[in-house]
């Protein structure tokens, strides 16, 4: 047995395991670096006032994320008011009808790359297709940019989870005279329930931090708005625009937001997680 | 056919030149069979021979999957239920089916029995909770689930979840009740429940039971049928089958020689 | 009577919306006298339910498809005007004069493809270490919440990168990474000028690494399962003559799955690409292009988010153009990589 060979070998061995455990340390190094400066800067901004009150003016003093939080809620929670169902039911039909015909190959295919297609495209297309068409920006087109970016996620995690129910469950529920509709609504999709859930979880934590397709469909606005028709203030945006300007109370307002979102999308993953959990143990 | 039943019984479902086929391959090979009404009739043989194939001909549940198809007739009292015409949901309404694993669906134990009444009645609550009772009590479950109904059919043992998809299958009150190796993923004792249940249907309803299991066939069943590589090799009366059965195939299976 | 195979499954509920009465043919009609009126009216609602079911599912199934469709068909359309005065020369054209009307594409491209290639190349070998980590010598019990760790890093805000690449990383960087790189790298032929020029944190460098943070975990993942779906027979046979992890890896999983791990690394391309708010906030916003890689630039991603806002008219059609170009070239980058990765899974008995 040459031995020079074997130590050379457990050498480059050592070597590789080594540089693959720097790795993953580096990964999480980064990780922890980018939260533990979130909730350091973050927290210094939190205050009363944030919750409570309106974006400030430039130059003046004090100012809070009232309106950019509440109309974040609104664009993000009609976003999947609108996505949810859309997603779910065309997932339905990939998973339950959409076996071998080459549209839903088409489809599932499209819907994977629109998965990771640059978010901020679809922002022009909202804007050319509405915002240009009615002459201003508004909560709507906000709404429909980011139901976009959710929809792909919705469908493909439903379907996935619905192609996990086992075919005995769906054939027992035709076995009784189920029509088709009545299978996938009452038996399947409630068998699947919880990784639905995930998915619409994902998708929240997904739309929650978009910041690039809002910029060319809602906008912004500097006062409280509910108004869905008009530009509507929304947190991410708030987020790069004072991030970027030049007054300290501005940036430090920045810095609470990202952490308002950063905490919204972290507890929307944990959470997708638990329950993704709960359906591969039961 | 090699024989007949005795013609004063009467016929539900007649089976006449049945080829069924997966895509190319074929599955079945000019199957001819008499399933008689109210009497429980097994298909034994060894595993791949084609039985369960046969029993999900019976309520078209192979149409749900395309490239799977069926020729010759299967006719449910003069109904040939391969016609393309045929609706199939009424079809398996008519005809049930209890599969190898317990499908419990993922509601309550009160729900599960209530969906498919749902389907094609609409009963007042009261009739409803009649209807759960008896064919929970039909099934000797009753006294086990009665005091959780809301709870859900997953919370029951493998042995009563068999037997709370054998109650769903009864209480839309079918005609003809398939029985797909019922008791294969079952322990002994819930086995021996199970049997004592098929014996019970048979006064109101047609049980066509597929298992591997020869002395349960022995026990449970009025006729028999042996199949074998997809062919009929041989059907008759459950006693003169398995004492003296006629063809050199069937006994050689029966004796353990084979299979 | 034979049954056709188009009456089998799918086709055989969706096909069956017109009938009559008589092509019902309840069997119960011969059987026990319970046809009625009323079963045939359900079957019928039914019937009706299924069809409207279908139809809504497919309609809702090809909103996807309707809108990557009109996605492109509205972006070339608003570009149009761009591409009628610049023809295909936009793509290379290397002005972007927005007083005298002169636009191309070429420092933007530039700029995007510089970028997300740092970032690759220095993703690559570390989701590359992370995925045989995690799949090899991990500890089974802390496989999952590592994992969930890295996961994680994807989960975060692209804005929240770029905050955290402008006030925290560029800071840093100017004052100890650039100098560094400046006295090594910078030192050596050829590649040195990369390294030259000013240092003030901010510019395609500092994108580029920002950006290798963001699809890491892209990449990760799906090197991860396609490390997974490695037979364990396959492994265990390597190892039962004595290889070690290292070599397991390197001769017996790379090849095995090289062409899912090539896909992964697409997409994370595809991803650094068409990413916008981090680069923007870092890439530091010049359209000139330049040979040092200190020098600020901009991405196509940047170029429409700072200037869509003071965009009219001509202007706005260009920054169309981009973004219609930014789109073409992640879809084909995206759509290799779904395809390789498809192959894999395909390959191993994984999809069917």
């Amino acid at each position: 047995m040459d031995q020079n060979l074997y130590r050379r070998r457990v050498f480059i061995n050592r070597i590789g395991i080594t540089l693959s455990m720097l790795a993953m340390a580096m990964g999480l190094f980064v990780l922890l670096w980018i939260l533990s400066v979130l909730f350091i800067n973050g927290f210094k901004a939190l205050d009363f006032n944030m919750f409570f009150q309106s974006t400030p003016a430039p130059g003046t003093e004090g100012g809070g994320l009232a309106n950019a939080i509440v109309g974040s809620l609104m664009l993000v929670g009609l976003s999947t008011l609108v996505s949810t169902p859309i997603g779910i039911l065309a997932g339905v039909y990939l998973a339950e009808y959409g076996d071998t015909s080459w549209t839903a190959e088409i489809t599932r295919f499209m819907t994977d790359i629109m998965l990771s297609a640059p978010s901020i495209v679809l922002g022009l297309f909202v804007y050319a297709i509405l915002v240009a068409q009615v002459q201003h920006f508004s909560g709507w087109a906000g709404t429909i940019a980011l139901s976009l970016i959710a929809i792909p996620v919705v469908l493909r995690t439903t379907e996935n989870m619905l192609r996990l129910v086992p075919g005995s469950l769906r054939e027992a529920a035709f076995a009784l005279g189920a029509p088709r509709w009545k299978v996938a609504t009452m038996v399947t999709l409630r068998a699947a329930k919880s990784g639905v859930v995930t998915g619409v979880l994902l998708a929240l934590a997904r739309i929650s931090g978009e910041t690039a397709p809002l910029l060319f469909t809602a906008l912004n606005n500097q006062f409280f708005s509910l108004n869905m028709n008009g530009p509507m203030s929304n947190l991410p945006v708030v987020i790069f625009q004072f991030a970027l300007s030049p007054y300290d109370n501005w940036v430090r307002l920045a810095w609470g937001g990202a952490l308002l979102i950063t905490l919204t999308v972290l507890v929307l993953n944990v959470l997708a997680r638990v329950f993704f959990r709960e359906k591969i143990t039961s | 056919m090699s024989e007949s039943p005795e013609q004063a019984l009467k016929t539900a479902i007649q089976i006449r030149n049945l080829n069924f086929y997966y895509g190319k391959f074929q599955g079945l090979n000019n199957i001819n069979l008499d399933i008689v009404e109210h009497k429980v009739t097994a298909f034994i043989g060894p595993s791949g021979c084609g039985k369960s194939t046969l029993l999900r001909t019976l309520n078209r549940m192979y149409s749900l999957y395309p490239g799977q198809r069926a020729e010759g007739e299967i006719n449910f009292y003069g109904q040939n239920i391969l016609d393309p015409k045929q609706d199939l949901n009424l079809l398996r309404a008519r005809i049930g089916m209890v599969f190898q694993k317990p499908t419990p669906f993922p509601m309550s134990i009160y729900d599960n029995i209530a969906f498919g009444v749902r389907l094609y009645e609409n009963l007042p609550k009261g009739a409803m909770d009649e209807r759960v009772e008896w064919a929970l009590t039909k099934t000797a479950l009753w006294n086990e689930a009665k005091d959780k109904l809301n709870q859900s059919g997953l919370a029951l043992s493998g042995g009563q979840q068999q037997r709370l998809c054998i109650a769903r299958s009864v209480a839309v009150k079918p005609s003809v009740i398939l029985l797909d190796e019922p008791t294969s993923a079952l322990d002994p004792i819930s086995t021996a429940k199970i049997e004592e249940l098929v014996h019970e249907l048979k006064s109101e309803y047609t049980v066509a039971i597929v298992t591997h299991n020869m002395q349960q066939a022995a026990r449970v069943s009025d006729f028999t049928a042996y199949m074998y590589i997809g062919e009929m090799i041989e059907y008759g009366e459950t006693s003169r089958l398995f004492i003296k059965p006629q063809k050199q195939a069937t006994e050689d299976y029966i004796t353990g020689r084979f299979g | 009577m034979n049954t056709s195979p188009a009456d089998s499954g799918i086709l055989a509920d969706k096909h069956q919306l017109n009938f009559s009465k008589e092509q019902i043919m309840d069997p119960s009609t011969a059987d026990s006298g319970m046809l009625d009126q009323r079963r045939l009216d359900i079957v019928r609602k039914q019937r009706f339910q299924d069809f409207i079911f279908h139809k809504l599912t497919l309609s809702f199934s090809l909103i996807v498809l309707v809108s990557l469709i009109g996605l492109l068909v509205s972006l070339a359309m608003v570009a149009w005007p761009t591409f009628n005065k610049f023809g295909i020369e936009f793509i290379w054209r290397v002005e972007w004069d927005i007083i005298n009307e002169e636009f191309g594409a070429a420092i933007a491209i530039f700029g995007t493809l510089a970028s997300a290639t740092i970032a690759i190349l220095i993703a690559m070998p570390l989701s590359f270490g992370i995925a045989l980590f995690l799949t090899e010598t991990c500890p089974t019990w802390l496989r999952r919440p590592l994992g969930t760790a890295i996961e994680l890093l994807a989960a975060v805000p692209s804005i929240i990168y770029g905050m955290f690449g402008l006030f925290i990383f560029a800071p840093l960087f100017a004052q100890y990474g650039q100098p560094a790189l400046q006295s090594t790298l910078g030192q050596m032929p050829l590649i040195g000028p990369l390294f030259g020029g000013a240092m003030n944190g901010i510019g395609i460098l500092a994108a580029g690494l920002i950006l290798a943070f963001m699809i890491l975990p892209f990449i990760a993942a799906v090197m991860r399962d396609v490390f997974e779906i490695v037979p364990s027979i396959l492994r265990e046979s390597a190892y039962g003559v004595g290889c070690t992890t290292w070599e397991v890896v390197r001769h017996i999983v790379l090849p095995y799955t090289q062409q899912g791990v090539i896909g992964g690394v697409m997409l994370g391309l595809g991803r650094a690409l068409g990413e916008t708010m981090a680069v923007t906030f870092v890439i530091g916003n010049s359209q000139r292009i330049s040979a040092s890689l200190f020098s600020p630039g901009s991405s196509i991603a940047s170029t429409l988010a700072n200037e869509f806002g003071e965009a009219a008219d001509f202007h706005l059609s260009t920054l169309f153009a981009l973004g219609l170009l930014l789109f073409v070239i992640t879809f084909v980058v995206l759509a290799f990589a779904k395809i390789l990765i498809i192959r894999t899974e395909r390959a191993k008995g994984l999809r069917t």
